[in-house]
């Protein structure tokens, strides 16, 4: 047997990941939280008769308690790997590169560790959320002028 | 009614970005970025607020609707008062969410042990 057809061998008997079934469960897990935070925000809405914009922040801030108080009891790292992007694209995945990132770095002390490290994970999301921000701001002030 | 598009809406973020996740070499920090960017790209003439409109909490949970509040406190600033209003406005509306998952991610260092 020759080097390519041992390579055609190993590609087909490698287990592929089998994106389908994940992209279902995604699909489904991610909805239902979807479906949930909406219910929150309307209990939040009703219960303390503030405005939907308002309850919005406030989902927003449940969901970042409710997955740094996960992280912090190992929980939510099991619940990735079950639930995967249906965890991760939402507001959690913020909270969690936070929260696993301040954790991990904690035994290099408060400043180089904590400090420095907090960001790690999570500042790639407000780097280029605030540059994108910056340039099409400017493009719409530029075209329609505010 | 809204709850049916908040499930489809939040579902369809998921499934594309374990779809990119699955077949792709690009990590969560790539795709949480993407999606960053492109939920400022459908704000600057409104879009995601339409979305948000009929999806309600749907639009606000993924991480686009992070590049949609960014965007969004800029624009309210800057139709206030101008250029300036665009670095004033950045954070307006999603300072709630940093400081809140700073502050706790501090706190949960201090007292917690990590765990491998």
């Amino acid at each position: 047997m020759n080097k390519a057809d041992y390579q055609k061998l190993v590609k087909r008997k490698s287990p592929k990941e089998n994106w389908i079934k994940n992209g279902i469960l995604v699909f489904i897990s991610g909805g239902i939280l979807g479906s949930l935070s909406e219910l929150l925000l309307n209990c939040y809405a009703t219960w303390l008769s503030i405005p939907r914009k308002d309850a919005g922040i406030l989902v927003i801030l449940t969901l970042i308690v409710i997955s740094s108080l996960l992280t912090a009891f190992g929980v939510f790292d099991v619940l990735v790997n079950t639930f995967k992007s249906a965890l991760i694209i939402p507001i959690t995945g913020f909270a969690h590169s936070i929260t696993s990132a301040a954790l991990e770095y904690k035994n290099e002390g408060l400043i180089l560790g904590i400090g420095a490290n907090i960001f790690k994970l999570g500042g790639t999301v407000i780097l280029y959320g605030v540059v994108s921000v910056y340039i099409f701001g400017l493009i719409r002030l530029l075209l329609v002028g505010g | 009614m809204t709850y049916l598009y908040a499930f489809l809406f939040c579902g369809f973020i998921c499934l594309i970005s374990q779809i990119i996740l699955d077949n792709t070499k690009l990590t969560p920090g790539h795709i949480t970025s993407l999606f960053v960017v492109i939920g400022a790209f459908l704000d600057i003439f409104g879009i995601y607020d339409k979305i948000v409109l009929y999806c309600g909490a749907g639009a606000l949970v993924p991480i686009t609707s992070f590049g949609h509040l960014l965007i969004h406190g800029a624009l309210d600033m800057a139709g206030d008062i101008g250029l300036l209003g665009l670095t004033m406005g950045v954070f307006n509306l999603t300072s709630a969410g940093i400081s809140v998952a700073l502050v706790l991610g501090f706190i949960i260092a201090l007292l917690f042990k990590p765990r491998h």
